[in-house]
């Protein structure tokens, strides 16, 4: 049987094109490569190779012919023992009656694909219940973190830590002290300055079925490595129709430290909250620290464990348990209060706190929620507490513009908006980059004074 | 970029007790010693003695290729496939002569955007290929990932990665799972001469000679990167040399030739196998089509892809080993025939298998329900 040779795609947006030169002639021997034709798309003049074996039969669109739509027969080829100068034109136009399967059916819109699977029922999940009688010890965020690493290299050989200094150094931060001395260098695992390369060395590992725990010495430095977080880790998933997982942590200080001026003082929950694909977990005191380091080191999933350098050495009440792991995605109410919400996370959540005892000398009852959870966000916790005060601040230690402030703000405009007594307010860093000098550095973090400012205003008092 | 602490306690440790880099030779050793060595056994005797079975095996596998991917082109030519589209004609005898000198369910594989070839030489259904290519429920990835991004863990393929260079520290990962969980496995990690120029690769090459990591890295030098020739974005164009600042071993091989290929892959294996550490192959080769479906190809001549195709084809190579062994004309045809019907019932299952369901548009973001 003859072949039609079709008018074809040359690019992804390509509809029609000029014929600007047949290369071959009515009679010729073609063979599969051999190049039939010139073609002019809106882009660039391509060479048309042949697909077959066979003779050119009939040409059907001449040479010079302009705006021939993609799918027109602008050929015939006969094939072996076929007699070539008998084939004869299709007798319709095949680009209207041939239509292509992927236009027939057009995709379900998203809107119905959101009420089939988006709100699949999620895990109504609590903090486990710390029973009675249990031992209540002080430790710091960085023992807490160290803990947590430790306990679940115990529990699964296929943990491992990776990083600049976190081994013979024993951290750049002492994070990972005395890791080194109980697990040893197949495990603890120094790498040298090079974090675009080891990202993706502990990524590819994941994929090959292990548990790494990649430290960044601060996230800043993870710029150089962020393809691989993103484009690496929280994609393959995805793309392999859930063949490849990437159970992989990346963790590290995040945020402003002091006086590290600009380049070493960034916030970036915002930038991994906006990647589909990754969990993002921003702790603020060592209980949570420790009991959502254990789950992301178990999670399944690419993890973006973000911690911050002036909490570290800070001491918080911590419960001996033998396996303290807490829910990811659930949000944690610190403070019970009726007349205003400050919602925060990671540093600014002690700012927050700080601000709510201020202000309950001054009569105003507030409540604070610590998202502890980035991404998957907690938006229950967000809209049930707005219901509770009516009144919405967020406290974040970061940069305003396209912040997780703006995205809270967003989910209470969009879902709280009946329960908003005032305007949703956010209390963020200056919108500069971050100074070295010591009064101008204060100048541009949040601190309690403007969270109170921000409280007062939305409870229209003074 | 200031890090926050000065001191510094350098000096290798060696992560494993396998790990352990010979230690270093006098300067004037150079290029002389194990980085040539490999080199050297290699051209003793660069043709593998392949049975009759075994190369009949390469051709049907290197054939396959080409028509599977001619049929690609022709389909994305309908409509069919959209987006980037990468063809690896010209390419066939890296893919096969590699992987059948690997050992399947023991080594890993990794690659970047143009995977089709590599998918195929790995032995996964050319329907379910087809089919991610027109982005159907079908394909190995649900239509969701398409032709730059498949993966087939089960065959040990992990992709299939369309950030150029990428997948090499990918790769290292792999290669440190497979020494970390001592299962003698190694990675095969493939890139091109464009690739070569990023920095990610460099940063690779150190870590894994310093960790004595079992990895193959795999040059495919199909002497152009997009519409860049190597002479034009490259200073050193003896790809194959780039591992010598890292001590890693350099081959360079004729990708063109589906038995130097094996033969070559022989001795990087029994070399990264026996706890020496990484071996980077350069695999000379041309790919016949533009980079991709929408490249005019205007950097290079007619005459110039014409006189590869004539003079370097690998698998009108193939064939001639093929009749010089004595094997039949007419069987080579029937050959021919059986895998264009192969291909053209991957073809008609990929044109008339449903999309996706509209529920997968939400599934395998995560693997956990938070």
């Amino acid at each position: 049987m003859a072949i039609e040779i079709k008018m074809p795609a040359l690019s992804p947006t390509m509809e029609e094109g000029t014929l600007a030169k047949w290369l071959v002639k009515e009679g010729d021997n073609v063979t599969a490569g051999d190049i039939l034709a010139e073609i002019e798309t809106d882009k660039a003049t391509m060479e048309f190779e042949a697909v077959d074996e066979g003779t050119v039969g009939k040409i059907l669109i001449e040479e010079g012919a302009e705006n021939v739509a993609v799918g027109t027969v602008i050929a015939m080829l006969a094939e072996e023992g076929e007699d070539a100068s008998s084939i004869e034109a299709p007798a319709a136009t095949p680009e209207e009656s041939e239509s292509k399967p992927a236009d027939e059916e057009k995709p379900a819109s998203a809107s119905s694909a959101e009420i089939m699977t988006k709100d699949q029922p999620k895990p109504k999940k609590a903090d486990p219940e710390i029973p009675p009688g249990t031992n209540m010890v002080s430790a710091t965020v960085r023992e807490a973190l160290r803990d947590a690493m430790a306990e679940e290299m115990r529990l699964d050989e296929r943990v491992f830590v990776m990083g600049e200094e976190v081994a013979e150094y024993q951290g750049a931060y002492k994070v990972t002290q005395d890791l080194l001395a109980e697990f040893g260098p197949k495990r603890v695992i120094d790498t040298p300055i090079t974090e675009y390369g080891f990202a993706g060395i502990g990524t590819g590992a994941a994929m090959g079925g292990l548990r790494p725990v990649v430290e960044f010495m601060t996230f800043n430095f993870a710029m150089q490595a962020i393809d691989h977080i993103i484009n690496s880790a929280a994609k393959t998933n995805y793309m392999s129709g859930g063949q490849m997982r990437c159970p992989v942590v990346f963790r590290g200080p995040n945020g402003a430290a002091s006086r590290v001026g600009a380049q070493h003082s960034q916030n970036y929950a915002p930038w991994y909250s906006a990647v589909p694909g990754l969990i993002v977990i921003a702790p603020y005191d060592a209980s949570d620290a420790k009991g959502l380091l254990k789950a992301a080191i178990r999670c399944e999933d690419p993890v973006v464990f973000l911690e911050n350098e002036l909490i570290y050495g800070k001491s918080f009440e911590l419960a001996q348990l033998d396996d303290h792991v807490l829910p990811i995605g659930k949000a944690r109410t610190m403070r019970e209060g009726n007349d205003v919400t400050i919602v925060s996370y990671s540093i600014g959540v002690g700012l927050a706190l700080e601000a709510a005892e201020k202000l309950a000398e001054d009569g105003i009852d507030a409540e604070v929620i610590d998202l502890r959870t980035i991404r998957p966000l907690d938006r229950e916790a967000v809209l049930e507490s707005l219901a509770k005060t009516n009144r919405l601040i967020i406290a974040e230690e970061g940069f305003p513009q396209c912040s997780v402030a703006a995205e809270i703000q967003a989910i209470c405009m969009e879902d709280g908006f009946d329960h908003l007594d005032a305007p949703v307010l956010r209390v963020c860093n200056e919108d500069v980059p971050l100074p070295y000098a010591a009064n101008l550095e204060k100048m541009a973090l949040i601190d309690s004074d403007r969270i109170i400012a921000a409280v007062k205003k939305v409870c229209y008092v003074d | 970029m200031a890090k926050a602490s000065a001191s510094s306690t350098s000096g290798k440790s060696g992560r494993s007790s396998t790990g352990k880099k010979p230690e270093a030779q006098p300067d004037n050793a150079g290029d002389n010693f194990e980085l040539r060595s490999l080199q050297d056994s290699f051209e003793k005797d660069k043709t593998y003695k392949a049975s009759e079975d075994e190369l009949l095996g390469f051709y049907k596998q290197m054939l396959l290729i080409r028509r599977f991917e001619e049929r690609a082109g022709q389909l994305y030519g309908l409509g069919y496939i959209g987006g980037f589209c990468h063809l690896y004609i010209g390419q066939e005898a890296v893919a096969v002569g590699i992987q059948s000198a690997l050992e399947v369910g023991k080594d890993s594989v990794i690659t970047g955007y143009r995977d089709h070839g590599h998918m195929l030489a790995y032995g996964i259904d050319p329907k379910i290929i087809m089919a991610e290519l027109t982005g159907r429920q079908a394909g190995i990835s649900h239509g969701k990932g398409g032709s730059m991004h498949m993966f087939s863990t089960e065959k040990g393929f992990y992709g299939g990665h369309g950030i150029v260079g990428a997948q090499v520290p990918l790769g290292a990962g792999l290669a440190f799972a497979h020494q970390y969980n001592e299962d003698g496995g190694l990675c095969a990690t493939y890139f091109g001469d464009g690739a070569s120029n990023q920095g990610q690769v460099y940063e690779t090459f150190n870590m894994a000679s310093l960790w004595n990591l079992p990895i193959i890295f795999i040059v495919e030098n199909n002497q152009y990167a997009m519409g860049t020739s190597v002479k034009r974005s490259s200073a050193e164009t003896e790809f194959y040399r780039r591992g010598t600042a890292f001590r890693i071993p350099g081959m360079k091989v004729n990708g063109m030739d589906v038995l130097e290929v094996h033969q070559a892959t022989q001795i990087a294996a029994d070399h990264v196998r026996s706890g020496k550490g990484p071996v980077l192959m350069e695999l000379e080769t041309y790919r016949y089509r533009g980079h991709s479906m929408s490249d005019p190809a205007k950097y290079r001549t007619r005459e110039e892809v014409q006189g590869v195709r004539d003079k370097s084809d690998p698998i009108e190579k193939a064939k001639a080993y093929l009749i010089e062994m004595g094997y039949d004309e007419e069987k080579l045809k029937q050959i021919d025939k059986d895998i264009r019907a192969q291909v053209a019932e991957a073809a008609d299952f990929a044109e008339n298998s449903p999309e996706p369901e509209a529920s997968e548009l939400y599934t395998d973001v995560l693997v956990g329900n938070y």
